[in-house]
């Protein structure tokens, strides 16, 4: 049985943060995913904010996350060689009755610990962004508030393990854990058993029936919440902020907000499903995000969409353990006593991408107190340099490109402008791409107009020809996704 | 003793219905219509047939497979039989449009042609 | 590969417009003539449109998509049209600079004195964004299947249901017929048939695929691959009659809802867009509000038979020659104005010749050193001097200005270029 010092189990955001900020220590580590690609859970489908910090309950373990792990994410996007954009965000009041909200907020990110927040009025909200439902009665603004490519985050930690001697194996999923008495010694999957000192339960949306497996936390529960998202038309309308309306009940409510590759996204609503994987998206939650952006931007409409998309938050039950807190749907980040060997992290929705770097940390702070050594390997490197986009680069650069590599000037998706070249060298990358969502994910290709009618072919080519594999066996998003059935004239009447 | 029966015509984008009058095969009057029109209203009636077109397997050209068509329409009735037999044709890159790829099919007199040159790959 | 820089007319994309443009460019006075693909072969997407029924107009036969494009892939060819094939345009600028790139063509940056853009169109996608439920593997645009299965050589399914009743869905049932598929149904919102009722005829009817009219999808059931669809019968407001569902079990759903002019190129370039075509606003010899840049064909609004396509494309390639003729005559009689001895710069850099025939020529420049004694200031074709004038010093902070005057108008005409100089009496 092969043997690791850690395994950390589900390639989520928070799996890869772990991994990779474990990757500095002298310790065999194991990531593990389900899935065909990393990220392809909740990390690939939310909001891509990196909140400020002001939304959780004082006390919480989440306002604790949020506002430490905002704070990490210049130095992490600079390491890691994603997109990031530190530019702030707004919570906008309608109408006179909302603008008491934003003193409590305001008053409750004091409280977490977010600086510069202040409220701006009516006139200068409108003046930022022109678009703005007239009857704005104020924003809160947080100059914090960032917006992100959170898959791309995901990949890059998840490289930067992996070029630090994390091994990462895909389509191998979590069964149980192997004990020597209550201690976990090991992980069995369907590809076979591992054995390990410690093992993360990093499994996002499955994080219930993997402590449950090591007897942690029975009363745990997590409770799918699908969030569905429309994408603008970059070329139709362009949004520069990001919007949140004033939260409720039901939390921070339906956004609208600006993305890095440039197209205005709206969402999520917020409904509970049964099913972990039941990402659909619904006509009544189209209609319900689109009321909610309108009541930001009346001039929102269906319209502008041109990609529709649903991810599910993994929404837990855990009790905050601050006295004096009472909260309901805390994080867990723990070393439970009864499961020795275990690393507990469940219940982690939102805020939990922009938390991932700081769960990432108090897990190590954990593993210290347990009593691991943590020797600092002396040739970590911290640096995963980015990948270039053709299309978002100058004239220049493009030109130097194709100079270097012909294959950059063969555009392969004419909408976003993908080349060949990026899509050869996603299919190399240190965690390869391996099908087509995958490259699209990375390269953004397909979500343009077309929405990838004239590319897929040519993907399908290139990933048969880069993977050694026939066409047929090309799959959109691991097996059983494959895109063609059979060469057209191998058929019997 | 005449009967009336509606044939919607192929024959050009527009696709009028021609109410043809006929006794058994012997056609009285077809209307509205022009002489195409008639002409396959005629046809239509006795023995229908179409022009198809189709891919034969070809090896060493740019594509794996060439577009081919008939010659000339082709007895309706008999497609599913020249589709079982153009799916095991094979040709041999370079090929010229209009080349020949198989003689007077099922013994219909029809020839399958390519329907452009195809170079080697 | 490309061996000049500028060219009389480029032509983007080789489709039946573009090719047909390329043609007329030739034949009505345009000497180099380059069209841009940006796949690997000539004939645009007509070479994937292996169905008769083309070229009744043009050639009075009923010709298979790439049987017509080939007539006029092998006239371009014969009127030495230039190609640049899986050449992908980057930008077009409004001055008529063209950046593109290919792997094998590398960077290709040239300019033209005319353009036609003939992009062509492509596939709605609206339907497809809003029709709820999963993401499977297994919708396809009807374009995307008919590329695969007739080019490319693979079946993208083996039970389909078809959203749209546009003449490509219909076609491809066929298609995908022939070649031992089952196609469940096709299904049309509208409660009419989109595509020409000779399709409807030849691919639905003549193989018992059935056609349902006021039908749509509601949801498409399945994880990795498309397991079903589930269809709903709409009212006259394509409102959902609850209770109309069906769920049908296929494994792949194309869609065949409309085409639309393809104009991202075309907006760089400062091209206006009607919003009701969804292609540029074009004159009669189908210019578009950028003088120079012409648009033909799908680009301009999307055709429903390729004749009028090709004829559109032979109406713009005259009329890009033409243009181009105009603006070569008029570089060819430019005559460029040259610093001589101690002339810094001159403005104008180059003068139209003919300007001559109808007023003088005023020319600006700068010394590089001063003169503080009288000067000559002078023109001169090589020795030949043509015009002069006299100044008592030149200084550098002090501009000259002197005219040509119309009286050179001989002797410029002769000139290959004209030298300023600024020199002691």
């Amino acid at each position: 049985m092969k043997a690791y010092d850690v395994i950390v189990i589900g390639g989520g955001i928070v799996g890869c943060m772990t991994a990779r900020f474990l990757s500095r220590y002298r310790l065999n580590i194991l990531l593990i995913d389900k899935a065909a690609d990393i990220g392809t859970g909740a990390s690939a489908a939310n909001s891509a904010i990196v909140h400020a910090g002001y939304d959780p309950e004082p006390g919480t373990l989440k306002a604790k996350m949020n506002v430490l792990g905002n704070a990490m994410w210049d130095t992490l996007s600079g390491e890691l060689g994603f997109e990031y954009d530190r530019r702030g965000d707004y919570v906008v009041a309608i109408g006179p009755e909302e603008l008491d909200t934003l003193d409590k907020l305001l008053e409750q990110g004091r409280r977490n610990g977010v600086p510069g927040m202040h409220v701006i009025l009516a006139d200068e909200m409108r003046s930022r962004e022109p678009n703005i439902n007239p009857l704005v009665s104020g924003a809160l603004w947080a100059p914090t508030g960032g917006i992100c490519d959170p898959f791309m985050a995901t990949v890059a930690a998840a490289e930067n393990a992996v070029a630090n001697g994390v091994t990462v194996l895909l389509e191998t999923e979590f069964q149980d854990f192997i004990f020597d008495g209550a201690r976990i010694v090991g992980v069995r999957t369907n590809v076979g058993d591992f054995g390990c000192r410690w093992a993360v339960n990093a499994a996002g949306l499955y994080a219930d029936q993997v402590m449950h497996k090591a007897g942690v936390r029975p009363e745990f529960k997590i409770t799918p919440r699908r969030g569905e998202y429309a994408v603008l038309d970059r070329a139709e309308l362009e949004v520069n902020n990001v919007l949140f309306p004033v939260p409720s009940e039901r939390g921070k409510g339906i956004l609208v907000t600006a993305t890095l590759h440039g197209n205005a996204m709206v969402g999520p609503n917020s409904q509970i499903v049964d099913d972990a994987e039941d990402s659909a998206v619904t006509n009544d939650g189209m209609a319900e995000i689109w009321e909610g952006a309108q009541k930001l931007i009346p001039s929102l409409t269906p319209r502008l969409a041109i990609a529709v998309f649903a991810g599910l938050r993994a929404h837990g039950n855990a009790p905050c353990l601050t006295p004096g807190v009472s909260h309901n749907h805390d994080f867990i980040i723990e070393t439970p006593r009864e499961a020795p060997g275990l690393v507990n992290i469940g219940g982690i929705e939102s805020p939990g991408l922009t938390s991932a770097p700081a769960i990432a940390l108090h897990v190590i702070e954990m593993l210290r107190e347990a009593g691991e050594k943590l020797e600092e390997k002396p040739d970590w490197n911290p640096i995963r340099p980015p990948r270039p986009h053709f299309r978002k680069l100058p004239r220049e650069e493009q030109m130097k490109l194709i100079k270097a590599d012909p294959r950059f000037g063969r555009v392969i998706c004419r909408c976003e402008m993908v080349t060949e070249g990026e899509i050869i060298a996603e299919i190399h990358a240190p965690i390869p791409a391996r099908n087509y969502d995958a490259i699209k994910r990375r390269t953004w290709l397909g979500t343009g107009r077309c929405l990838g009618s004239f590319d897929m072919p040519r993907v399908v080519e290139i990933l048969a020809e880069e993977l050694g594999i026939a066409p047929e066996e090309v799959t959109k998003k691991g097996p059983g996704s494959e895109f063609l059935t059979r060469k057209t004239k191998a058929w019997e009447a | 003793m005449s009967e009336k029966t509606k044939i919607l015509c192929i024959t050009c984008p527009k696709g009028c219905t021609l109410e043809v009058s006929h006794e058994g095969q012997t056609i009285l009057e077809v209307k509205p219509g022009c002489k195409r029109g008639h002409a396959y209203a005629a046809n239509e009636l006795v023995n229908p047939r179409r022009m198809v077109a189709t891919t034969v397997n070809i090896r060493g050209g740019l594509h794996p497979l060439l577009p081919v068509y008939t010659s000339a329409p082709f007895p309706k009735g008999r497609i599913h039989e020249l589709r079982e037999v153009l799916r095991k044709v094979e040709v041999q890159a370079p090929i010229r449009m209009g080349a020949v790829v198989v003689e007077d099919i099922l013994g219909t007199g029809v020839n399958i042609l390519a329907s452009r040159d195809m170079a080697q790959a | 590969m490309t061996t000049k820089d500028r060219y009389d007319v480029v032509i983007i994309g080789a489709g039946p417009g573009g090719l047909a443009a390329a043609i007329a460019a030739r034949q009505n006075g345009a000497e180099d003539v380059l069209v841009i693909e940006r796949d690997k072969e000539l004939g645009g997407i007509l070479q994937q449109c292996i169905h008769n029924g083309f070229g009744l107009e043009t050639f009075q036969q009923d010709l298979p998509g790439p049987s017509y494009a080939q007539r006029f892939i092998d006239q371009a060819l014969d009127h030495g049209v230039e190609f640049l094939l899986d050449t992908m345009v980057l930008d077009i600028s409004s001055q008529r600079r063209i950046f593109a790139t290919g792997k094998h063509s590398g960077i290709v940056d040239l300019t033209a004195r005319s353009v036609v853009l003939s992009m062509g169109c492509r596939e709605r996608t609206r339907a497809q964004i809003r029709i709820p439920g999963m993401r499977p593997a297994g919708v396809y645009t009807a374009g995307t299947a008919q590329r695969w299965v007739n080019v490319e050589g693979f079946m993208p399914g083996s039970r389909y249901v078809i959203l749209g009743s546009g003449d490509i869905g219909m076609i491809m049932a066929r298609r995908l017929t022939l070649e031992g598929a089952h196609v469940e149904r096709v299904l049309e919102v509208m409660p009419y048939l989109t595509g020409l009722t000779r399709n409807y005829v030849q691919c639905l009817m003549d193989f018992d695929i059935p056609l349902q009219l006021s039908h749509t999808v509601k949801r498409i059931i399945g994880h990795k691959r498309v397991e079903a669809v589930e269809t709903v019968r709409v009212d006259e407001r394509w409102n959902p009659i609850p209770g109309s569902e069906e769920i049908i079990p296929c494994d792949t759903m194309l869609l065949s809802v409309g085409l639309i002019p393809e104009n991202e190129l075309s907006r760089q370039a400062g091209v206006l867009i009607d919003p009701l075509t969804g292609g540029p606003f074009v004159d009669d010899s189908f210019q578009t509000n950028i003088p120079g840049i012409f648009a033909a064909g799908n680009v301009v609004h999307v055709y429903d038979l390729v004749d009028w396509v090709s004829e559109a494309g032979r109406l713009a390639g005259i009329s890009a020659a033409r243009f181009a003729a105009q603006v070569r005559r008029k570089e060819n009689r430019l005559v460029p104005l040259l610093a001589g001895e101690n002339v810094r710069y001159v403005v104008p850099h180059r003068m139209d010749r003919e300007t001559l025939a109808e007023t003088p020529v005023r020319l600006q420049l700068r010394v590089r050193q001063p003169i503080e004694s009288p000067v000559w200031v002078e023109v001169r074709n090589r020795t030949n001097l043509i015009a002069r004038k006299g100044e008592l010093y030149a200084r550098p902070g002090e501009i000259i200005t002197l005219e040509i005057p119309t009286t050179a108008y001989d002797e410029v005409q002769k000139a290959d270029e004209l030298t300023l100089a600024v020199v002691k009496r």
